[in-house]
């Protein structure tokens, strides 16, 4: 099933074209890592890809999107905010109902946050963060998961660890990672970014991380 | 492992403060005692909306005398503040501002109308002596928060005066005109307000032409009053200023004369304690009818309106700063919203008092409600601009869940940071209500003014200044215990 289909498009932002020529689909199952520079649009990208895929996909931003006055429950809670009552959700963010802290700590076992649960999110360290806004997303009952590189602020350990848990939890999953040894070992698709445009669009299987090169070099032409 | 809840400081600190506010409320009179304040409040919605700006020749006059005691105080106050701001080092210093600071503008006015009687000078000094306090103090703490890099930089042996003309004052000066207009904003408020006691300006024609319940002038006067407010930017430019000096030097009525004796008399012989004149009269007992009869159920009620006003100042704000956040509303509601914002902070407490009491009759809620709703309107303004900087992340969600769950949590410390910076701003404006009657310890110096007790006027003045010194200093300390903190573009 196709999830996403963008044929001959373009995206930016604030009016600016980032990536033109964007020709490709996204199809249910998928495990897709993009790569590319920093700056190259790996970011954009993502946000047309999110933008296309409506209330089924969760989002991990880059910069977390954490509200660092609440607890880590309340902000992996709000994964589900649009599926409950507004009167249930006052009560959760006045006392915690006990199902629902039940429920927040599954998601916040995997990410081995269970002792933080009732922390504020200004008091954890950035690692600590960067896992509370992937258990958000986890929370979230949507199918498809796009994150922009949610492993950035962890060990190399629990960035795969994290990483197993998303393709455990998620049946696609868009990632812009910038560890490409990573990409290829997590993503079964990889997307490469360059000069504004998709220059590579392969399965993973069988690649090298030196096979990507070519994304990272300043093109002689 | 399980994890324990435990609440926060600010949670258990919000708390003790709905507590106490709670408890207040429960032993004050919030009655409304009119027969039918509803009949009254459409007869005033109706004036409202029928404005009559011809009713009176002397509407344009009123409002010039308003803009002429504002702008002269305020530019006193700001050259006298500058000067105390630069020896702000001093305690000494520091302790005198904070005095002349804690007594309110008409409790000054009060007082210089004893001596002066109705000249301008009694309205200019009114707010020039308390505003050259609040000015030195936000001056100083802005030349102290400047960069201190550019300082060390400097070479060695550069004199004193050349640092702090080149390095400290122009990082200061943009801080500086902006506050000062928010300062000429007060004091166009306090300027319009002192015409309840007396001099000719805005509040005199409005309490008259409320009294005979004719509504559509007091809509004219409003509505003009918000004009000058609202179109501030336009006319405040810098090089008119003297101009604007001069006119307003010309235009205000000098002719009334005061006589030297008069002011002698006044501070040797009516301030001091009267049995100190008469020895026939008992010091105990000029002591006790004070402090038993008339300072401490002043301090109670005082203290007890202040803290109802001081949380359901908080509840407005929450309700309030939605009305102006792009997060949350559309730009034709935030214009609505602007607009009532705009209208309910450019009205002054006292007014709003002054007409609530008219519609309900005497008791707390209307000087509750009038402190709620002009406090709630500032904090709620600045609220609701700082929501302008949270940056949300693209699939927040939206309505009330954004605003209970992305929202509010972030803007409660701010808000907190504001509410308790305001608290000593209410409790002066609390005893100040005292005037309209409200048994607040403005209601006893009022008295005591009414009845040339003059001695006792000055002595519940200074009660008022000290508890207003107290409540400044643990506002402070409830401020750093929890880490609160006010930017400078929000004083």
């Amino acid at each position: 099933m196709t999830l996403i289909e963008i044929r001959g498009e373009s995206a930016g932002y604030s009016g600016q074209t980032v990536l033109s020529n964007l020709d490709f689909s996204i199809e249910a199952g998928e495990r897709i890592a993009l790569v590319g520079e920093s700056g190259a649009g790996k970011t954009t990208l993502l946000r047309l890809i999110y933008e296309r895929s409506g209330s089924n996909a969760a989002l991990v931003p880059q910069e977390f999107g954490l509200v660092q006055a609440l607890t880590v429950f309340h902000n992996v809670y709000m994964g589900q905010l649009h599926c409950r009552s507004i009167w249930r959700n006052l009560h959760n963010l006045l006392r915690p109902r006990r199902d629902d802290v039940a429920e927040v700590e599954k998601v916040v076992e995997k990410l081995r946050l269970e002792d933080k649960i009732f922390t504020g999110v200004g008091e954890l360290s950035g690692g600590q963060q960067q896992r509370t806004a992937v258990g958000r997303a986890l929370y979230h009952p949507g199918d498809l998961l796009v994150a922009d590189e949610p492993v950035s602020s962890v060990d190399e350990h629990q960035a795969q660890e994290i990483l197993e848990t998303i393709n455990g939890e998620k049946n696609t999953v868009v990632i812009a990672m910038h560890d490409r040894a990573l990409a290829i070992q997590f993503a079964d698709r990889l997307i490469g970014i360059k000069s504004g445009e998709i220059a590579l669009d392969v399965p993973a299987a069988g690649m090298k991380p030196s096979d990507l090169d070519s994304l990272y070099q300043v093109s002689s032409s | 492992m399980k994890a324990k809840k435990s609440s926060s400081p600010l949670a258990r600190t919000t708390g003790i403060f709905f507590g106490i506010a709670f408890v207040c409320a429960c032993f004050s009179d919030l009655a409304i005692t009119t027969v039918d304040p509803w009949a009254e409040f459409s007869r005033l919605l109706a004036g409202i909306l029928t404005p009559d700006f011809f009713s009176t020749d002397s509407l344009m006059l009123s409002l010039g005398y308003t803009l002429a005691f504002a702008l002269l105080g305020v530019a006193l106050s700001n050259i006298i503040g500058f000067g105390l701001a630069l020896l702000f080092f001093s305690r000494t210093v520091r302790v005198f501002c904070a005095v002349i600071r804690s007594v309110h503008e008409l409790f000054w006015a009060l007082i210089f109308l004893q001596l002066f009687g109705l000249s301008p000078l009694t309205g200019i000094l009114a707010i020039t002596i308390p505003y050259a306090g609040i000015i030195a103090k936000v001056y100083a703490e802005i030349l102290e928060e400047a960069d201190p890099t550019p300082l060390q930089a400097l070479p060695d042996g550069t004199a004193r005066i050349s640092a702090f003309v080149f390095v400290r004052l122009p990082d200061a000066f943009a801080h500086f005109r902006s506050y000062s207009m928010y300062r000429l904003e007060c004091g166009l408020r306090s300027s319009a307000v002192l015409g309840f006691i007396g001099l000719p300006t805005l509040g005199f024609h409005l309490e008259s032409a409320f009294k005979e319940g004719h509504y559509s002038e007091v809509s004219a006067l409003l509505i003009l009053f918000y004009f000058v407010i609202a179109t501030m930017r336009f006319w405040m430019r810098r090089p008119l200023l003297p101009l604007y000096l001069i006119i307003a030097v010309i235009i205000l009525p000098w002719g009334a004369e005061f006589s030297a004796s008069n002011i002698v008399r006044f501070l040797t012989e009516d301030i001091l304690p009267h049995p100190l004149r008469d020895p026939s009269a008992s010091m105990v007992e000029w002591f006790h009818l004070i402090i038993i009869e008339q300072a401490v159920p002043g301090i109670i009620a005082t203290l007890q309106l202040t803290m109802v006003a001081l949380i359901a100042t908080g509840l407005l704000t929450m309700i309030f700063f939605p009305l102006i956040s792009p997060l949350l509303l559309g730009p034709n509601a935030r214009g609505i919203g602007h607009v009532f914002l705009v209208i309910t902070r450019s009205t002054p407490e006292y007014i709003l008092a002054f007409v609530l009491l008219q519609l309900w009759g005497p008791s707390m809620l209307p000087a509750i409600v009038a402190l709620a709703l002009h406090n709630g309107a500032i904090i709620g303004h600045l609220v609701g601009r700082y929501t302008e900087q949270i940056s949300l992340r693209p699939d927040t969600p939206a309505g009330a869940n954004r605003y209970f769950f992305e929202i509010s949590p972030r803007v409660y410390r701010p808000m907190l940071a504001l509410l308790f910076y305001r608290w000593e701003v209410i409790l002066r404006e609390t005893a100040i209500l005292g005037m309209l009657g409200i048994a607040t310890l403005g209601f006893y110096v009022d008295s005591a003014f009414a009845d040339l007790r003059f001695d006792r006027a000055m002595v519940l003045i200074v009660i008022t200044a000290v508890l207003n010194i107290c409540v400044d200093a643990i506002s402070r300390k409830v401020r750093s215990y929890l880490r609160l903190q006010t930017s400078l573009e929000h004083r």
